[in-house]
């Protein structure tokens, strides 16, 4: 390992929560390729598609409806700053997914502004995934990706889809906007799966 | 997409500081000779890795300050007060040193001469580091594209690569505006204030021309210029951006 001449560095506190090459951070950066979109709620809607037998939508009032939970998880991003205890409130995939039968492997999720990400569907399952409307107890900010965005925590956060719209179930994995400039396809933060063939 | 040219795997790799030069008393360009490197396009970006005796690491993404047709690769740095790292790069690093990073990366903020135009630039502090290699790879080309700058920086003295943007303002195919937030010399002939709707469109381009926008800066100042563009009717799918971070200006 070459060492930087002159280089001491901070450690964070907690180093067991905090990845490879990651700092913290009490700041909530932002990251996104282009401008933040605005939709209005009534315009909303959240839509599984793809191998599906038809496609299911949820209004705004209809997701407002469905079973919330509030929680709080840990976040890492791949321009290296990872944020402690972020409470979150939201529904869990497992209850859209549950909707609809699908013998999909992947989801592409896609958003406003045309942003899409691809995501292993075993990662949205088991309590692992969220689409989330508040943070912080308080509708979730549009350059933070509200009126509503994908959280998937155990995954860097650009896995994270903001202002998403919806899910393509797929039979085979398809790479998203990310993953087609050089990103890494899956992003396990612990591993520093940052950039393609890491 | 060209997913093969895109794709490559990315290796640390080892630079040596050739020469280190300070654009503002906080702002330092450093260059490095590379060994091995494949080139960049303007806009991309590369990670720095840091790495302490005892072995602690840490990582940060820095602009590719230079143009592609550059003979060596720089980044230009802006020291923050209690930065872990780009203190380290502003006061400590020095001629001779090794750094360690690894690139190029991002294939979205990048324009070449082929992408087209008629292009408007827009950077915030320091945001100015990848336009300006999109600047040298436009003057290096000979590029047709007609181009319209607008730098924002606290005063004339932090504004970064003054000297550069002057001499590029000489080409009657690139307008540079400046304007100053905090302190302007009392026979400013630029414009003094914040970026609003205003200024946008007095700096840019008409909708009609359909321009490709490139905002660059502090997340804050990023959220605002990109928004106002989008109010002033600006089609969402021709702006890109690029966040280096922090919530203040
Ligand atoms: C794609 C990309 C390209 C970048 N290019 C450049 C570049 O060309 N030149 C450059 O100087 N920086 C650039 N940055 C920012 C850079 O990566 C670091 O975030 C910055 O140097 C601060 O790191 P640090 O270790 O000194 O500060 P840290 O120790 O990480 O943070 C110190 C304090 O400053 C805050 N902070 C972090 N980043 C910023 C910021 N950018 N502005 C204001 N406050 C901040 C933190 O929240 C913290 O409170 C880029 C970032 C990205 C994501």
């Amino acid at each position: 390992m070459a060492v930087t001449r002159g280089f001491l560095g901070r450690r964070p506190s907690d180093s067991s929560r905090v990845p490879p090459g990651q700092y913290v951070t009490r700041d909530f950066p932002v990251l996104s390729a282009g401008p933040t979109p605005s939709t209005r709620l009534d315009d909303w809607d959240f839509t599984l598609r793809g191998s599906v037998e038809s496609p299911v939508s949820w209004s705004w009032a209809e997701f407002q409806a469905l079973p919330r939970e509030k929680f709080t998880v840990d976040i890492h991003c791949v321009t290296k700053w990872t944020k402690l205890d972020m409470p979150w409130s939201g529904v869990s995939l497992d209850t859209l997914l549950s909707a609809v039968p699908t013998p999909a492997s992947h989801a592409l999720a896609f958003s406003d502004g045309g942003y899409t990400t691809n995501i292993p569907l075993a990662d949205l399952r088991g309590g692992k995934a969220w689409i989330v409307d508040e943070y912080d107890g308080r509708p979730l900010d549009p350059e933070h990706g509200g009126p509503a965005r994908l959280l998937v925590p155990h995954l860097y956060f650009w896995k994270s889809a903001k202002w998403i719209r919806g899910l393509n179930l797929l039979t085979e994995d398809q790479p998203g906007f990310w993953e087609r400039y050089g990103y890494h396809n899956y992003g396990d933060p612990w591993k520093e799966q940052r950039y393609y063939g890491d | 997409m060209e997913r093969t040219a895109l794709l490559r795997r990315l290796t640390w790799q080892t630079g040596t500081v050739i020469a280190t030069t300070f654009e503002t008393p906080r702002v330092r360009t450093i260059t490095f000779a590379v060994p091995d490197w494949h080139g960049h396009r303007a806009g991309q970006h590369l990670d720095v890795r840091l790495t302490a005796p005892d072995g602690y690491q840490t990582q940060r993404s820095y602009s590719i300050a230079s143009g592609p047709e550059d003979d060596h690769l720089s980044i230009t740095v802006e020291r923050l007060d209690d930065g872990e790292v780009s203190s380290y790069l502003v006061d400590e690093l020095r001629a001779g040193d090794e750094l360690e990073f690894r690139g190029p990366i991002g294939g979205h903020f990048v324009w070449e001469n082929a992408t087209g135009g008629p292009l408007f630039l827009v950077a915030g502090g320091s945001g100015l580091v990848p336009l300006r290699s999109m600047l040298r790879h436009h003057r290096a080309t000979s590029s047709q594209v007609p181009v319209r700058v607008l730098c924002s920086a606290r005063s004339l003295e932090l504004l970064i690569y003054r000297q550069e943007l002057m001499e590029l303002a000489a080409s009657p195919l690139v307008d540079v505006s400046i304007t100053l937030t905090r302190e302007a010399p009392e026979d400013w002939a630029g414009y003094r204030g914040r970026i609003d709707s205003m200024l946008l469109s007095e700096a840019g381009w008409p909708i009609s021309a359909e321009p490709l926008t490139y905002v660059c800066g502090p997340t804050a100042f990023v959220e605002t210029a990109a928004a106002g563009l989008v109010s002033m009717g600006h089609d969402p799918g021709r702006i890109r951006t690029e966040r280096f971070g922090g919530t203040g200006m």
